[in-house]
């Protein structure tokens, strides 16, 4: 199943400047899996040292926070749009 | 277009302009004060400072670092009656008196002694920011982001915003002759999407709450050049506005620091910068040392913080906001646990309270002492109470509440349960039947 991942600027690095990738996967941890087999160190970045979400960054599986979904589990059909996007930490 | 872009051609050092290897702006001498660099709240990795505010390590946010000169009280106290009176505590330069900006802050410190009486607080005190320009604490805030976006040579100054910030951001973005364009959830209260619309030609309504405003703005962030977003990705220098909060109420109280202070949490952004303001206060022996507690308030149907407060957690659960009190309205608020921090340290608490409550406050608040709050207010003062009745607060120590928004900006909160109380002819005889003589 393909989709589509939209990288944050401070992760371009590892998709050599790329803001949009496409990747492959039945759910949120096989995407990320799949993005590091193209873009090794991207997931150290995501996921902290026990396998986790990082607790400052949001992924989006369509429009929805993947926290209101299954989190890492959340299918991932074909053609989604995944957003990866730094928690904007303060103001409104 | 701006003034903003007018003043970068005449600068020696040319802000603005990219380093075409790095991408990194090349910057003027001084234009961050006594700023040095950029350092993540979480891991402490350092960056250079420049329009970025998430780490590149661990993704958590990252903080203004400074090396303070001596400063003293005298030295503060002849500066100018707004926020630029503690310049030197910010990422802003020398002269930033010189440059067009709204001038907000040194609001004042009111002695509640009704609202003391009623509630049963000995020394009660209203530190009441609706006074600011756009009659809410953001314009602090927005004043620090729009030096850094002129430093910056951004040629756009934006932000998603549940609607004071909008206000702040329009406001100031006007005077200093930047383009603003700011984004709000499409349900927000008419008067606070009449006072972004009346100071700019760009505010864009959103179908979604402010999670979704907040996600689109980021994104948009990532994708186009030049654009300051206030809490985005200048976020770092926006949020040391809100220091200027704590260092009013410690000046104001013949610098002291108050026992506790009470403050309205939505991204909890403000509540962690007054408890930095507080400690930089103490660091730099501007006041004593001595302990204080700091106690967050928040909407029942919004809060986060206060749940994870009351279940005892670190982590923070998102939630889908269901509030009148839009203005606090957010759903994942990523200083949240900083928040929690901070409350649980200092031997404070984070306490909600109902819209009916928060309704209930604003008349409240109004009707002892003369001042009309915002929902988020109401929110505040709701909180004081309810941290009295329920013996979570020492009514013997003195206390600062923290009012940071107008109640004409809310309006429809109130105005279904306070009206006339009699509707008369005019005559003596029709006045006298109404009981009031
Ligand atoms: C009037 C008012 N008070 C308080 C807040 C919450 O501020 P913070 O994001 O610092 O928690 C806001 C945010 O918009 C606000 O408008
Ligand atoms: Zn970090």
């Amino acid at each position: 199943m393909s989709v589509s991942v939209r990288i944050p600027t401070i992760l371009r690095t590892y998709t050599g400047g790329e803001s949009e990738v496409t990747a492959s996967g039945a759910t949120l941890a096989d995407v990320i899996d799949d993005l590091e087999s193209n873009h090794a160190g991207i997931k150290a970045r995501v996921l902290d040292d026990n396998g986790r979400l990082r607790r400052f960054v949001n992924v989006y599986v369509g429009n929805e926070d993947v926290r209101f979904l299954d989190d890492l589990a959340t299918p991932t059909p074909d053609g989604t749009q995944v957003s990866v996007i730094p928690a904007v930490a303060g103001g409104c | 277009m701006s003034a903003v872009v007018a003043e970068q051609a005449s600068t020696p050092g040319t802000p603005g302009t990219t380093d075409s290897t790095s991408g990194t702006p090349r910057l003027r001498e001084g234009a961050f004060g006594n700023a040095t660099s950029l350092a993540c709240r979480e891991c402490g990795h350092e960056v250079a400072l420049g329009p970025h505010y998430a780490c590149p390590e661990c993704f958590g946010p990252l903080e203004i670092a400074y090396d303070f000169p001596a400063v003293t009280r005298e030295e503060i106290e002849a500066g100018p009656a707004n926020i630029w009176r503690y310049k030197a505590l910010l990422p802003v330069p020398t002269d930033i008196e010189t440059s067009p900006n709204m001038e907000p802050g040194f609001t004042r410190l009111l002695k509640a002694d009704n609202l003391g009486r009623t509630l049963g607080i000995d020394n009660l005190w209203v530190k009441d920011d609706s006074t600011n320009p756009t009659n809410s604490f953001k314009d602090r805030v927005v004043a620090c982001a729009l030096s850094a976006a002129r430093e910056f040579g951004s040629k756009v100054f934006a932000c998603p915003s549940t609607g004071n910030l909008a206000n702040a951001v329009a406001a100031a973005g006007a005077r200093a002759g930047i383009k603003t364009v700011v984004f709000i959830p499409s349900n927000l209260e008419q008067p606070k999407q009449v006072n972004s619309a009346v100071y700019t030609d760009s505010l864009v309504a959103v179908n979604g709450n402010y999670d979704d405003v907040n996600k689109l703005a980021s994104e948009i962030a990532g994708e186009e050049d030049g654009w300051a977003f206030v809490n985005v990705n200048v976020r770092p220098y926006y949020a040391e506005g809100s220091k200027t909060l704590g260092y009013e109420i410690a000046e104001q109280l013949g610098w002291r620091l108050p026992d506790q202070v009470v403050i309205p949490v939505a991204s909890g952004s403000q509540l962690t910068k007054v408890h930095k303001a507080f400690q930089e206060l103490i660091k730099l022996g501007l006041v004593e040392e001595k302990p204080y507690k700091v106690y967050g308030a928040q909407a029942t149907g919004c809060s986060p913080v206060s749940v994870a407060y009351k279940d005892g957690v670190d982590a923070i659960r998102p939630v889908k906001p269901d509030t009148i009190a839009k203005s606090l309205a957010i759903g994942n608020p990523a200083d949240g646990i900083y928040v929690l921090d901070i409350c649980r340290e200092t031997g404070g608490a984070i306490e909600d309270i109902s819209d009916d409550e928060v309704r209930e406050a604003i008349v409240l608040l109004a009707r002892t002492e003369g001042i009309f709050t915002e929902t988020a207010g109401g929110t505040t003062v709701g909180v004081l109470k309810k941290l009295v009745e329920t013996g979570q607060l020492d009514t013997s120590l003195e206390t600062v509440v923290i009012n940071t928004g107008h109640g004409l900006k809310t309006l429809d909160a109130v105005s279904g349960s306070v009206g006339p109380v009699a509707t008369i002819d005019p005559s003596y005889a029709a006045f006298v039947a109404t009981g009031l003589a």
